[in-house]
């Protein structure tokens, strides 16, 4: 994975707002650096699944950059990883905590993806190729950015076979049941939704590029 | 960047020791910390959701006995008996049964028999059936419109309580024959340990 290291002295305001927009498109965990793949497939048999994992994980990465770049300098390299995982592995269980106290059905219906968060190659790889190389406020940038961009793809992903699959959208009906395609709730659908999202995204950074 | 670097602890042996366990410390005590936290409004949450569960499944009642365990047939699971009463007298009896016969493993119901033994309604606590297939079965037993799919006021004395395409008496939901057998698995299987210990578990005269 290729990672813009930045010069520690002189951002300005558009890099600033470059590290916290390219997780949408141009670096999107999903759809081009395609990371994450397992709670990707498994979570967005509907949209509000997808946004609860998707906000579930933005959190997770927003926090552990912040701490990982706050704490790099005091981390001896030879243990950087698995200090880094301990970190991970306290935020996901604090989300997961908060979530069963206040979110119960939400909780329930993610079930295992929650702790799997931990094992999440896009949290430990911004910890690793981002958090560990910049300063605070870049890291907490890059943290959201690509934690919205994961939860971007997440909720188009789910959107997508929730409305193809269950004719709803955020459980609300758009059109009878009786024309839905019911594969796209299944796990085939996941593959097929998210490969043509993946070449419409490509094909986008593909036009943007051109300019 | 480059001052960054310098400032970096060398790997020697104390410093990795220090590092790892500074972090496993930190962790430790705001998970703790987190934990107490929450434990109240988890286990509130949880009783609430039982709570809601039992009173949408049994007829009217005004009090509930102590819940009580009791072994399933073959030994190593527990169903747990939540009796109602009404003025002291027995209307019924929420059951928390399962089946790990589900299309994804484990289910979770709480089922509601009536004090005739008929089945008066139910709850999907707890299932990782496929949204749109198998997770119908939280509405699809219960329709009082459709008679062939609806176990409501019926007991697996009356009724065969397998699915049509197995010779039985209840419809099962479209396209979910598995998750339709597991439900129907729970069910008897909580009538079954019902019928069983029935005296016991009613306790007959409401104490």
């Amino acid at each position: 994975m290729k990672s813009p290291v930045l010069p520690g002295n002189n951002l300005d305001v558009m890099d600033h707002w470059k590290n916290f927009s390219k997780g949408f498109i141009k670096e999107n965990p999903v759809f081009v650096l395609l990371l994450g793949m397992c709670p990707t497939l498994g979570v967005t048999s509907s949209a509000i699944n997808g946004l609860g994992m998707g906000l579930a994980t933005t959190f997770v990465l927003l926090m552990s950059n912040i701490v990982v770049s706050l704490i790099k300098n005091l981390i001896p390299d030879k243990v950087r990883i698995p200090s880094f995982i301990v970190i991970i592995a306290t935020f996901v269980t604090v989300v997961q905590l908060i979530m069963e106290a206040y979110v119960p059905a939400l909780y329930e219906s993610l079930g295992l993806f929650i702790p799997l968060i931990v094992v999440n190659c896009i949290v430990l790889g911004r910890a690793e190729a981002f958090a560990s190389k910049n300063k605070i406020f870049s890291s907490a940038l890059d943290g959201l950015g690509i934690g919205l961009g994961f939860c971007f793809a997440l909720v188009l992903l789910g959107g997508i076979r929730e409305l193809l699959g269950s004719g709803k959208i955020f459980d609300i009906t758009v059109y009878p049941e009786s024309y839905v395609t019911l594969l796209f709730v299944l796990a085939p659908g996941a593959f097929i939704v998210l490969g043509y999202l993946i070449a419409v995204i490509n094909l986008i950074n593909k036009e943007k590029g051109k300019k | 960047m480059e001052e960054d670097n310098m400032a970096k602890r060398e790997s020697t042996f104390l410093n990795m020791f220090l590092a790892l366990f500074a972090v496993t410390f930190i962790a430790a005590f705001t998970l703790g910390f987190v934990y107490e936290l929450t434990k109240d409004a988890i286990d509130n949450s949880k009783i609430k959701a039982q709570n809601e569960a039992i009173s949408k499944i049994l007829p009217e009642f005004d009090r509930l006995g102590d819940p009580l365990k009791v072994p399933d047939e073959s030994g190593s699971d527990t169903l747990e008996f939540f009796p109602a009463y009404k003025n002291d007298k027995f209307v019924g009896v929420a059951v928390k049964t399962f089946s790990k016969k589900g299309f994804s493993g484990f289910i979770s119901i709480m089922a509601g028999i009536d004090n005739s033994g008929n089945f008066s309604g139910y709850q999907v606590l707890e299932h990782a059936e496929t949204p749109g297939l198998g997770s119908k079965m939280e509405s699809w037993f219960s329709n009082t419109e459709k008679s062939g799919q609806c176990i409501i006021g019926k007991n697996p004395g009356s009724h065969q309580f397998v699915v049509t395409k197995d010779g039985g008496d209840i419809d099962a939901i479209t396209a979910s024959t598995i998750s339709s057998r597991a439900f129907l698995d729970a069910l008897v299987k909580a009538y079954n340990v019902y019928k069983e210990k029935e005296n016991e578990i009613s306790g007959i005269t409401g104490e």
